[in-house]
């Protein structure tokens, strides 16, 4: 698909209106009324304050923990992406390095699955008898929320971080493996029977003419799966808890740094775009024009 | 006819489905010889291109047997080449790399090099030098089926089998492309069967026109001789002294005796008939000379 220049940038020019917008509602929402810190305090809060090891006379620590302006916001940003891979112990992390951990997990939970599901599509595609045999347990298993597998798996895994590997594993299994059979189900009669007048062997066959004829649906369901293994993996970490960008956002829930949590936030949207955007790269690249 | 069975030989071919009161086609008897074009002329729903996947190996008859070169045609085999109905390349590879997958698969040992060189050969003969590194999507209808046409001859089948090939090309690209298939029938001596909905395509091309007869119980109820010589050329064709004599005669037969023949009337050992040549059998007259061009 091509769009005129023209077109383009009236588009971007709207986007930018759009963002500018965005970011006046947020400062304007949030630089109204000064936080009620500036109430005199009295002897006795004083008192009780310095026997916290707070400093009275610093004051404001409670606008901290308030909604942050976007100036606030863009300066706690500047100081994570400033310093990404920082490692100050279990609850002090770069935002880099946990992201670096989500990747990590959805990466292997993702190619686990695909390990099981491309194989396993294949059979289901080429032969009615495991299609029919088979669809009753995916009928089932395929809307279970993921999560609800984590008591199990760490029942039985008996590893958070490995729990969470697993519930990545099964969330994406299931638009592979469900894309890949009906790829493979789909492929061409004539191409099938090009195949066969050739004598070709069943392992070539399925490398040479089934996988690349099954390939764009395949490299689908597989976008559809990353795309949702990146859902799941936040709400994962949230429950295991440790490392990953999930955990961060829990933890800076718990600091009370909704400067944090919105940068977490911002930074689990674009590491999402860019998956679906490398995605939809190979989609491309293994499409065929018929 | 010699005592010697023919190259391809097929006895008592059937093929019925499991709820039909008759089968589609049974009693077809047919030789082929070595070097020999054949062409099978009949009525949508005969069979036509059930009987060639039969050859292939691809489709399983109901009954009967097919032989070539002595041994039973058991299943799809490199020793018979195939250019399908619809051309069937693969659109994401390049032609070269269409046919090379062709020939790899006939040769397993050769070298890149060998491979290459078979390719470029095959995609010379039918003229496609320039186009070798296009994908599918990228020709024409008629430059498609050449490249299944060469992908066909790559392999050097004993055996050639097309379902119809130029069925779906407009009448200038179908004749250059006959002229090429006649071309290169002559200079490889390729034993050929092929399918074909048009009566002028199978005087030009073929030896032997195989007539088949309507379903249900379609058979093989002719073998036409073609007496035209076989240096024949599209253009001067319809100046030969006999062409409208075979013409007549496939024409007569599509349009009334392909019908009463129907239901198992034909013979299952189809007469010999040499338009022009021998006394025509009698037929009911009717105004169809030179008036119908291609039967569906």
């Amino acid at each position: 698909m091509t769009t005129p220049p023209a077109l383009r940038w009236r588009a971007a020019l709207l986007s930018a209106l759009l963002f500018a917008l965005l970011i006046g509602i947020w400062q304007l929402a949030t630089s109204g009324a000064p936080p009620a810190a500036a109430k005199p305090m009295t002897a006795e809060e004083i008192e009780y304050a310095k026997l916290l090891g707070k400093d009275p006379a610093a004051g404001g620590e409670g606008a901290k923990s308030g909604f942050p302006t976007p100036a606030q916001f863009a300066l706690g940003a500047l100081k994570h992406l400033g310093q990404p891979f920082y490692d100050n112990g279990p609850n002090d992390k770069g935002i880099g390095l946990q992201l670096a951990y989500s990747l990590g997990r959805v990466g292997l939970g993702f190619a686990l699955a695909a390990l099981v599901a491309v194989p396993l599509g294949f059979l289901i595609g080429m032969s009615p008898l495991v299609y029919r045999a088979l669809d009753p347990f995916i009928q089932v298993l395929k809307p279970i929320s993921p999560l609800a597998w984590m008591p199990l798996a760490l029942y039985t895994i008996k590893d958070s971080s490995l729990s969470g590997i697993f519930v990545i594993f099964i969330c994406s299994v299931w638009p592979m493996l469900l894309n890949t059979a009906f790829g493979v189900a789909g492929v061409r009669r004539e191409w099938l029977n090009v195949a066969k007048t050739l004598e070709v062997r069943p392992l070539r066959k399925a490398f040479e003419v089934i996988l690349p004829a099954a390939a764009p649906t395949i490299l689908t369901g597989m976008r559809i799966s990353m795309g949702i293994a990146w859902l799941v993996i936040v709400a994962a970490e949230m429950l295991v808890g440790g490392t990953g960008i999930g955990y961060f956002v829990w933890n800076e829930w718990n600091n009370l740094s909704l400067s944090n949590v919105l940068f977490a936030i911002l930074m689990i949207g674009l590491v999402g775009m860019a998956l679906d955007a490398a995605f939809g790269r190979l989609q491309k690249a293994v499409t065929y024009v018929d | 006819m010699s005592t010697e069975p023919p190259f391809l030989q097929v006895e008592g071919l059937a093929k019925s489905y499991s709820g039909a009161a008759e089968p589609v086609f049974d009693g077809v008897n047919f030789g082929i010889a070595k070097g020999e074009f054949v062409c099978i002329i009949g009525h949508s729903g005969c069979g036509k291109t059930t009987i060639l996947n039969a050859l292939a190996g691809l489709e399983q008859a109901s009954a009967g047997h097919v032989f070539m070169d002595g041994r039973e045609v058991a299943g799809p085999s490199l020793e018979r080449g195939v250019v399908f109905q619809g051309h069937a390349l693969m659109p994401w590879l390049t032609v070269r790399k269409n046919i090379a997958f062709a020939v790899r698969s006939k040769w397993p040992d050769w070298t890149a090099a060998q491979v290459d060189a078979q390719v470029e050969k095959y995609v010379a003969l039918v003229g496609l030098g320039h186009a070798i590194d296009k994908k599918p999507a990228q020709l024409s209808g008629g430059m498609k089926q050449r490249v299944g046409i060469a992908r066909a001859f790559a392999i050097e089948p004993k055996m050639l089998l097309l379902d119809e090939p130029f069925g779906a090309l407009d009448a200038l690209t179908r004749g250059t492309i006959q002229d090429e298939l006649l071309r290169i029938c002559a200079e490889t001596h390729q034993t050929v069967f092929m399918i074909t909905h048009d009566v002028d395509e199978a005087i030009l091309l073929a030896d032997t026109v195989l007539l088949m007869s309507n379903g249900p119980r379609a058979r093989v109820a002719e073998i036409v001789r073609n007496p035209l010589p076989r240096a024949r050329q599209r253009a001067t064709l319809h100046h030969e002294p006999l062409f409208y004599a075979v013409r007549n005669h496939l024409v007569d037969f599509l349009v009334s005796r392909s019908k009463t023949l129907a239901h198992g009337q034909a013979p299952t050992h189809p007469p010999e008939v040499r338009p022009g040549l021998d006394p025509e059998p009698a037929q009911p007259a009717g105004p169809t000379h030179g008036t119908l061009h291609r039967v569906a």
